[in-house]
């Protein structure tokens, strides 16, 4: 762990009195690109810091050599001085040559490019929710983006409403969601972990409420996480609560906006064929139990102020949300 | 009042553009006390995500356009011409005008909190909810379907035409109406600063206003100027509203950078070290500060050749501005520094300005920025620039002109209090912003979890939210107490160099009895080439014509909110009648005997 | 309006007046170029027609141009004679000059019924959007243009114009002018460039 990163993590440990963990924090890099922008910083904050250092050292000493004393002297009017003038314009100007040098060459290094092998991931920003499409696999999911680790990823983000922004600090720097155009950016994970994120640009009333995981598995954990994916839904057993759930499903409102695949084509909201196999419902605000479900179904405009997915008319009887609650759980 | 009302004393505007942009400037506080409290821990509920979006689009809007910029435009009002030597403005009609379309598009904007029941909303606050900046195309009617935008993008529009008038006439004022004798290079640095400011105004504001007029249009007439299924992007409102947005961000800096250019030199006892050079790096950021829009724009994707291009110049305008930094400190250096409470309030914007300037180079490098933009890392280096830069700066100002402006001296000891107040409190406040946003908690949310482990941060940073709003309530206590107690104030208390110290405090209505000559940068001091100038006589020997009042300036500025109600309401007469209104008053004004 | 502030001291010797008026033509060039340059990004970008080539009609659009160009003439005569003191001949120039522009404006009128008849509207698509936007805005410049000039001719008419408010119209015309020359620029580069 570079030096600076302890610094500034003392310095939070000690203002916030305890250890984190942080889960969102860009100084604990888990990517090639996560890295080089960190070395980078890394760079800047010292050369910054120093700067800073001489600076104010300069201001502090010069105020308290001349503060007003009695009997001082007249000061000497001074006008100016040529060399210094000069010698102050270069300094800086010398110092930003060693930003700007690095910086270049990691702007090319993180500029979306990736191997043709890279596994490509589309991600599409909605109000307020992430939607995830790997094209060569055939899959879509929502919310929780899932990768291999080791293999170059490449991530194509757009959006289908308002400008969002495509954040997980732990995997590299954000790139904004906008509609009608087509942002890249390329990395590989080198730790398993659950990361968190969340969309950085202010996209409407729920902005905060818009968060992500990425989780980074080995390549066999991957391949069966996908499996999993690309089989059809789990038909609930005859007789069951989860049974009697699937027709709750088939008969309100809720197939008008989702997709499970074979059982009804929404796009409005998130795919939930495998909803079941997800940690986390409401794009990350909550753990994916049912308790939370029902709630979520109940009332998804209390949860997440201006969701577009409103109480439903005439509103679900208990018994109903608790069916459904039973038939979403089992889709894994 | 009518005495007030009609005014086109540049001393009275200049006062009144200070009360007004002070009202502005503790409702833009309250806003920031209620982010402050909403955030405090995590899972707040104090207001809902709508209200709490309303807050910070208002708090943005209201500091940039409601307080700052207004705050130094009072004292271009009051204390230009003094500098200068003139005996007003150039237009002193206008310059009513200005002050008034300032004051009711203020009003305007903030009618938005009360009226959301004539616009059948569910709830009194109608406010502007897209953010200062209201990135298109979530400013849509798709997207914003409320009058919320309405407001702000009228409301920007009206304060526009304030800003690029007051532009207009500094432009002229510093530049025609000098005393005899004082050449360009003997103008004093705030003076300078202004007319760079006022460049930057009139190039700048043209540029937001076609923005929004283009979203005006999308939002009203159906047009699809940033709509991407009709083929555009909304990446143009970006690239527009950042043309004019960094320029601003100079236009709010620069009034302060030459607060502090003339509180250094008087407190010091020394000139300004390398006037020519503060000067030209005043001009030279003013330029710059034109090509570096795209560095709001990183994670856009602009690609990583413009991208470094943007990195580049934005690295290079550090340069001017270190200069500047480096030529205060000489000013420092072998003086005979007095600490009144203007020199406090000037230090400590160079010092917290290092701060602001210095996180700006960390993001002035694209990849780093990915990490940091739209996270509270980026709210901590605008508070160091726009704060600990820009409002300790207006702060020396206020402590350095109060006497000049009012006749009395503001307490020492409770300024001292004030500004030791306000340094704590701010360091507070948005020093672990920097933590809190490299821990990654985004800008804008209403709210963030305890998993974060950023709710002790954000506890201390409200505490010190809190910490400069008891030093507001000093600096109040101050004010109050010097109308009564103040000490008079001669016509020089602090033995400064410039023309406004040579006439009494506050100076009579006519400014100069005698239009002094100007021999040097410094007139009122002894250099190695020159005696110090004697002061205008007390009374003139002969008399001085002094303009009247006019009511058209303030009739042609009502035309304008009136104007803007009709989009508001739907209403087309009061299109029509606004339009009256604004023409009438501009013939009334044009043809009414004015006497400059 | 009313007085000359010609007689006052000023430290650049020129006029306060002549100089707002440069700094305002200043900004009015970023506000022109800003929506100038909208409508060349936006260029071929529409998704629907019409397009330009199918609506615009340049023969009719350069008698236009042409009577502009002419009104700036008018202007400059009217300047001359307010000048050397021949009201008869001002009065005459300054009207020509504002029907010369009210002739621009009824061209305008023609061509954007006609445009809308075609089916372009500011609805219709990008180029409809930044076109009318555009031409628009200047059409509401010359439309000013038009209501101060024929301030000025009513002011001669009633003897309340003369030479020594020859500053005055020496700055209508400099206003007439910057708008003839936005309308050769969005001319040559909405019309003549497509």
């Amino acid at each position: 762990m570079p030096r600076h990163r302890l610094c500034l993590l003392a310095v939070a440990l000690a203002v916030s009195g305890c250890g984190g963990p942080f889960p969102q924090s860009t100084l604990e890099p888990r990517s090639d690109f996560g890295w080089a922008v960190d070395h980078l910083f890394t760079d800047i904050f010292w050369w910054a810091a120093g700067v800073f250092l001489v600076v104010e050292a300069l201001l502090v000493i010069t105020l308290i050599r001349f503060r007003h004393r009695e009997g001082r002297p007249a000061p000497r009017p001074t006008h100016g001085h040529t060399v210094m003038e000069i010698a102050w314009t270069l300094a800086p100007a010398v110092i930003l040559v060693f930003v700007a040098v690095p910086t270049v060459r990691v702007i090319f290094a993180t500029s979306g490019e990736a191997p043709a092998d890279a596994l490509k991931v589309d991600v599409i920003g909605h109000q307020w929710w992430w939607e995830f499409r790997y094209p060569e696999l055939a899959l879509v999911t929502a919310n929780e983006l899932h990768l291999p680790r080791g293999r170059p990823v490449q991530l194509s983000i757009t959006s289908a409403d308002v400008i969002h922004s495509f954040w997980a600090p732990a995997l590299g720097g954000k790139r904004d969601a906008i509609p009608g155009r087509i942002n890249r950016i390329a990395f590989r994970a080198d730790s398993l972990g659950d990361y968190a994120g969340q969309c950085a640009e202010f996209c409407g009333e729920s902005h905060a409420n818009m968060r992500l995981r990425v989780i980074v598995d080995s390549d066999s954990g991957f391949g069966r996480w996908a499996t999993v994916q690309l089989a059809g839904p789990a038909a609930p057993a005859p007789g069951t609560l989860a049974e009697r759930g699937k027709s709750v499903y088939a008969r309100s409102a809720c197939l008008g906006c989702h997709t499970i695949q074979g059982v009804s084509p929404g796009i409005i909201g998130p795919n939930l064929t495998h909803v079941g196999s997800r940690t986390t419902i409401a794009s990350g605000l909550f753990p994916n139990d049912s308790a939370h479900l029902a709630s979520w179904i109940a009332d998804a405009p209390a949860l997440k102020p201006g969701s577009v997915m409103t109480r439903m008319q005439p509103p679900l009887t208990d018994a109903d949300i608790a069916a459904l609650v039973a038939y979403l759980e089992g889709l894994r | 009042m009518k005495r007030w009302i009609t005014t086109t004393d540049h001393k009275r505007i200049g006062l009144l553009y200070f009360w007004t942009a002070f009202c502005f400037f503790l409702v833009g506080g309250l806003e920031a006390l209620l982010i402050r409290l909403q955030l405090a821990q995590p899972n707040g509920h104090l207001v809902s995500a709508e209200t709490y979006n309303q807050l910070f689009t208002m708090h943005g809007t209201t500091m940039v356009f409601l307080a700052l910029m207004p705050l130094s435009a009072s004292f271009f009002n009051y204390i230009v011409p003094l500098q200068i030597g003139a005996r007003d403005v150039a237009f002193p009609r206008l310059n009513a005008f200005s002050y008034w379309v300032f004051l009711l598009g203020g009003l305007l904007l903030n009618a938005s909190w009360l009226v959301g029941p004539l616009f059948h909303a569910p709830h009194w606050n109608v406010a502007p909810n897209g953010g200062w900046f209201g990135y298109a195309n979530l400013t849509e009617r798709q997207f914003s379907p409320g009058p919320n935008i309405d407001f702000w993008l009228l409301g920007l529009q009206i304060l526009g035409i304030s800003s690029l008038a007051a532009g207009f006439n500094f432009i002229v004022t510093i530049l025609n109406m000098r005393a005899p004798g004082m050449k360009m290079l003997r103008v004093p640095a705030f003076s300078w600063m202004t007319l760079v400011t006022q460049f930057l105004v009139i190039t700048a504001f043209p540029v937001i206003t076609v923005g929004l007029v283009f979203l005006m249009f999308d939002r009203f007439f159906g047009t699809h100027f940033y709509v991407a299924t009709a083929g555009a992007t909304p990446l143009l409102w970006q690239h527009l509203f950042w043309l004019f947005g960094h320029p601003e961000v100079y236009i709010l800096i620069l009034p302060a950078m030459g607060i502090v250019s003339e509180v250094l030199p008087t407190f010091a006892r020394k000139p300004l070290f390398g006037y020519t050079v503060v000067v030209f790096s005043g001009v030279l950021i003013g330029f710059m500060g034109w090509g570096v829009w795209s560095h709001h724009m990183f994670a856009v994707g602009l690609g990583p050749i413009a991208d470094s291009v943007f990195a580049g110049t934005t690295m290079l305008i550090a340069v001017p501005t270190g200069v500047k930094i480096f030529n205060w400190i000489a000013t420092l250096w072998g003086g005979d520094i007095r600490g009144s409470t203007a020199l406090h309030f000037a230090v400590g914007f160079i010092a917290m300005f290092i701060i602001g300037g210095l996180s700006g180079v960390t993001h002035a490098s694209p990849p780093a920025d990915l990490q940091q933009t739209d996270t509270y890392y980026v709210v901590a280096h605008i508070h160091y620039v726009l704060f600990g830069g820009t409002v300790l700066g207006l702060f020396a100002g206020i402590y350095y002109w109060w006497p000049k402006m009012t006749g009395r001296l503001l307490s020492e000891p409770l300024g001292k209090w004030h500004f030791w107040l306000t340094f704590l409190g701010m360091n507070l406040a948005f020093f672990p912003m920097h933590l809190i946003g490299l821990l990654g908690m985004p800008r804008r949310i209403y709210t963030y979890t305890p998993e974060l482990g950023v709710s002790a941060l954000n506890l201390v940073s409200t505490v010190g939210a809190f910490l400069i709003a008891v030093a507001i309530l000093v600096f109040l206590v101050n004010v109050l107490r010097t109308r009564t107690h103040g000490r008079p104030a001669p016509n020089d208390p602090w033995g400064g160099a410039t023309l406004e110290w040579s006439i009494p405090s506050p100076p009579p209505v006519y400014n100069f009895s005698v239009i002094p000559t100007v021999t040097s940068r410094l007139p009122r001091w002894k250099t190695e080439r020159h005696e110090p100038m004697r002061d205008p006589p007390a009374v003139p020997p002969v008399p001085i014509h002094v303009p009247p009042g006019s009511w058209w300036p303030l009739i042609a500025a009502l035309g304008l909110p009136v104007l803007a109600l009709a989009p508001l309401t739907h209403t087309l007469w009061l299109a029509f009648l606004g339009a009256a209104i604004l023409l009438v008053g501009i013939y009334r004004w044009a043809f009414e005997p004015f006497e400059v | 309006m009313t007085h000359a502030a010609a007689t006052h001291h000023t430290s650049m010797g020129l006029d306060s007046r002549k100089m707002a008026f440069w700094a305002f033509i200043g900004s009015e060039c970023l506000l022109f170029s800003s929506l100038i340059s909208t409508y060349l990004v936006y260029k071929g970008r529409s998704v629907v027609g019409p397009s330009p080539h199918e609506i615009l009609n340049i023969p009719f659009t350069s008698v236009s141009t042409f009577d502009l160009l002419m009104s700036s003439l008018m202007m400059v005569l009217a300047l001359a004679a307010v000048q050397r003191g021949d009201m008869k001949w001002g009065k005459i120039w300054l009207f020509a000059t504002a029907l010369l522009g009210l002739v621009f404006l009824g061209g305008q009128v023609i061509e954007f019924t006609e445009f809308v008849h075609k089916g372009l509207t500011l609805q219709t698509n990008l180029f409809g959007c930044t076109f009318f936007v555009l031409t628009g805005t200047h059409g509401a410049h010359v439309t000013v243009g038009v209501l101060w000039l024929l301030t000025l001719w009513v002011r001669a008419l009633q003897g309340k114009l003369g030479p020594g408010q020859a500053l005055t119209v020496e700055i209508t015309g400099l206003y007439w002018h910057f708008v003839d020359v936005v309308w050769i620029v969005i001319f040559t580069v909405v019309y003549l460039i497509q």
